[in-house]
C-alpha cells in the first residue's frame, strides 16, 4: 500500500487516541438518551449472542436427553420453563436453540452481505452494460419467493444447518444488493472518487479505499435487520420441518406440527420457543432503525 | 404511456426466462443417486431408466428445456410422481384457496396500515404515534407460525374451542369458507401491515409538508379533504411498490398458514410435494409462484404509471 496517499487522506484524527475513546463511551450514553429503543433492542441482542456463547455453562440440563418421570411439566423451581414430551427441560432447550439462532442468523447474513456488496459495488461502479445485464440477473433472483425456493432448494440439497444458512443466505442477497447499487451510484461521480481515480488509484483501490467507506452505513443497518429476517426465516423453515434437523434444538422446530397435539396438555410448550424468536427479531428491528436514524445524518433527532 | 406501457412489458420477458431456466435448473441440480432414491423410498417407476424417461433427464438438457416450456405455454405444467395425474388438474382445486387467502391478507393489512400510518402522521410525536409505531414493530417480529399455533392451542384449552378445520369451499358455502379462512387471513395481513404502515407514516410526513398541501389547507379545504384527497393521494404511491414487493412475503406466509391451518391450498400441495420428493409438482409450483411475483410486480408498475403522471415522460 503506498503510504503517501494515506497521507493525504488520514483515516484517524490527527489529535491521536484519547479523544476517540472518550467519544466513544459518550457516544454509547448519547445513543441510550436519545433512542431508548434501539438500546432496547440492543440489550436484546447482546443477551441472545451472552446465551448463545455461553450455552454449555448456562444451560441447567442437557438439551437432548430427557427424564421420562418429568413429561410435560408446568414451570416449577427444577425446570422455570417446564419440560416437554420427553422430559426434557425446556429452559435449557431454549438456551441451546439461540445458539442454533445465532449460528444460522450471522453464517446467512455474512454470505449474504458478502455476495450483495460485490454485486452491488460491481454494478453500481462500472455502470453501463455490466449494470443491465446484473440488474437483470437481480430481478430475476428477487422474483421468487424466498420461502418457496427455500424449501424448495432444502428438498434438493438435503436439511442441514449449513446447506439451511448457506442457501439462505443466497437468498437474502439480492434486496441489499439493490440498496448497496444506488448507494454506490449517488457517489459515483462525487469529485473525491474522481481524484482519486485522476492520481492514479485502479479500480480496486478505489473502490476498497473510497466508495466501500462510503456505503458501509446503509449496510450495516441492512445487516442488522437482516439478521432478525435470517432468524424468521430459519425458524419458519425449522417449523414446517425442513430446517435444522433435529438433535439441534431450533426454536421453530420445537414449535412444529407433531408437538401440537402435547401443547394441548401443557400450553407453555407453545409460549417460550415463539416468545424467543420474537424477542430476537424485535432486538434486531429495534438496533437496525436506530442505527439508520444514527447513521444518516437526516434522520437524526427523529425518535 | 404507450412507450412505457411496451418497455415496462417488454422487460418482463427476459425476467420470465432467466425464471424457467432456474426452476428447469432446480431438478437438474439433484444429486446423482436420486433417482435411486426415488425407486427405493417411494417407488416412482419400475426401474431407473423409466423414471429417467418420465423425470425427462434421459434426453440433452436444451432439448428438456424447449420441451418443458413449450408443454408450460399450452397449460401441461407436468405429471405428478405421486399422483400420477397432470400437476394442472390439481392446481385448478388449490389455487382459489390460496387466491382467497392472499386477496384477504392483503385487503387486512392494507385496512389496518393505511389508517394506523395516517394518524400516526398527523399526531406525529403523541402517544398514539409512538402505540401505533411499537405496534408496528412488534407485528414484524412475531413469527405467524408461532401465532397460528397459538390461535390453533390455547384457545381450545381455555374454552375448548377450536377453529373449523375441516375446508368447505368457497362455492359450497361461501360463510362457512369464509369463516374458515378469515382467521388465517387476518394473522398473515397482520404480519404484513407492520410494514405497509411504517412506509404509509413516513411518506404520509414527507408529503405533508409539502407546498400543496399547504395550498389545499389555505384555500379552505378541510382536514380530511386534504389528508384523503390531496397528501395520501400522493403518499400512496411508493405504498403500493411496497405492497408488489410483499406478494413475495404473501406467497411464504400462504405456505406456512395453509399448513397451520390445513388449508388445502398450493401451499400445502408443496410441503407435501417436498415430503414426497414429487419434483414435477415442486417444479410447477415454483414456476407458477414467480410468475405470479414478477406479473404483481409488472400490475404495480403499470397503475404507478396511471397513478402518477410524471412516470410516463420519463
Amino acid at each position: 500500500m503506498s503510504a503517501v496517499l494515506d497521507v493525504v487522506t488520514p483515516d484517524v484524527p490527527i489529535s491521536g487516541r484519547r479523544p476517540s475513546r472518550i467519544g466513544w463511551a459518550r457516544w454509547v450514553r448519547n445513543f441510550v438518551a436519545r433512542k431508548p429503543l434501539g438500546a432496547i433492542g440492543a440489550v436484546l441482542v447482546l443477551l441472545l449472542l451472552l446465551v448463545a456463547a455461553a450455552a454449555p455453562a448456562l444451560s441447567p440440563y442437557p438439551y437432548d436427553v430427557g427424564d421420562a418421570a418429568v413429561r410435560l411439566q408446568g414451570p416449577s423451581l427444577a425446570h422455570p420453563f417446564g419440560t416437554d414430551a420427553n422430559g426434557r427441560d425446556m429452559l435449557s432447550r431454549i438456551i441451546w436453540g439461540a445458539q442454533v439462532s445465532v449460528t444460522v442468523g450471522f453464517g446467512a447474513v455474512a454470505i449474504s452481505t458478502l455476495l450483495a456488496v460485490t454485486v452491488g459495488i460491481v454494478s453500481g461502479y462500472f455502470g453501463g452494460w455490466i449494470d443491465l445485464v446484473v440488474q437483470r440477473l437481480v430481478d430475476i433472483w428477487i422474483s421468487f419467493p424466498a420461502l418457496v425456493l427455500l424449501i424448495s432448494l432444502v428438498a434438493v440439497a438435503g436439511p442441514g444447518l449449513w446447506s439451511v444458512t448457506f442457501i439462505l443466505g443466497i437468498l437474502l442477497a439480492p434486496g441489499t444488493s439493490r440498496v448497496v447499487r444506488s448507494a454506490v451510484i449517488s457517489i459515483r461521480h462525487l469529485p473525491y472518487i474522481e481524484s482519486a481515480s485522476c492520481i492514479g488509484a485502479g479500480h480496486t483501490r478505489v473502490i476498497l479505499k473510497y466508495v466501500l467507506p462510503n456505503v458501509l452505513a446503509p449496510i450495516i443497518v441492512l445487516a442488522t435487520v437482516q439478521l432478525g429476517t435470517a432468524i424468521l426465516a430459519e425458524s419458519t423453515l425449522s417449523f414446517l420441518g425442513y430446517g435444522v434437523p433435529p438433535p439441534h434444538p431450533a426454536w421453530g422446530g420445537m414449535l412444529s406440527g407433531t408437538g401440537r397435539a402435547f401443547m394441548l396438555q401443557s400450553p407453555w410448550l407453545s409460549i417460550w420457543p415463539g416468545l424467543a424468536i420474537s424477542l430476537a427479531v424485535f432486538g434486531f428491528n429495534m438496533l437496525g432503525d436506530a442505527l439508520r436514524d444514527e447513521l444518516d445524518p437526516r434522520l437524526r433527532g427523529s425518535r | 404511456m404507450h412507450v412505457y406501457l411496451a418497455r415496462r412489458l417488454l422487460l418482463v420477458i427476459p425476467t420470465l426466462i432467466g425464471v424457467s431456466i432456474i426452476v428447469f435448473m432446480l431438478v437438474r441440480l439433484l444429486p446423482g443417486d436420486a433417482v435411486t432414491m426415488l425407486l427405493q423410498e417411494y417407488n416412482y417407476g419400475k426401474d431407473a431408466d423409466e423414471l429417467r424417461a418420465k423425470l425427462g433427464l434421459d434426453r440433452p438438457m436444451y432439448i428438456q428445456y424447449f420441451d418443458w416450456v413449450g408443454g408450460v405455454v399450452r397449460g401441461d405444467l407436468g405429471t405428478s410422481l405421486r399422483s400420477k395425474g397432470p400437476v394442472a388438474d390439481e392446481l385448478v382445486n388449490r389455487m382459489p384457496v390460496t387466491a382467497e387467502l392472499g386477496v384477504i391478507a392483503m385487503l387486512v393489512g392494507l385496512a389496518i396500515a393505511l389508517p394506523v400510518g395516517i394518524i400516526a402522521a398527523i399526531r406525529q410525536d403523541t402517544w398514539s404515534d409512538y402505540l401505533g409505531r411499537s405496534v408496528a414493530i412488534g407485528l414484524l417480529a412475531i413469527p405467524g407460525f408461532w401465532l397460528g399455533t397459538l390461535v390453533v392451542t390455547l384457545p381450545s384449552v381455555w374454552w375448548g374451542w377450536t377453529p373449523p378445520l375441516r375446508y368447505t369451499r368457497l362455492l359450497d358455502d361461501p360463510l362457512k369458507n369464509l369463516g374458515h379462512v378469515v382467521i388465517p387471513a387476518i394473522i398473515l395481513g397482520l404480519a404484513l401491515s407492520g410494514t405497509l404502515m411504517r412506509l404509509t407514516r413516513a411518506q404520509m410526513l414527507e408529503v405533508l409538508r409539502q407546498d400543496f398541501v399547504r395550498t389545499a389547507s389555505a384555500k379552505g379545504l378541510n382536514e380530511r379533504a386534504v389528508v384523503v384527497r390531496h397528501a395520501l393521494k400522493n403518499a400512496f404511491i411508493p405504498v403500493l411498490t411496497l405492497l408488489g414487493l410483499q406478494v413475495s412475503i404473501l406467497v411464504g406466509g400462504t405456505v406456512v398458514l395453509e399448513s397451520v391451518f390445513v388449508l388445502p391450498g398450493m401451499g400445502r400441495y408443496l410441503l407435501e410435494a417436498v415430503q414426497y420428493r414429487d419434483y414435477p409438482v415442486i417444479q410447477a409450483l415454483n414456476l407458477i409462484f414467480a410468475t405470479v411475483i414478477v406479473l404483481a410486480n409488472l400490475l404495480v408498475d403499470l397503475l404507478y404509471g396511471w397513478l402518477d403522471p410524471r412516470v410516463r415522460y420519463q
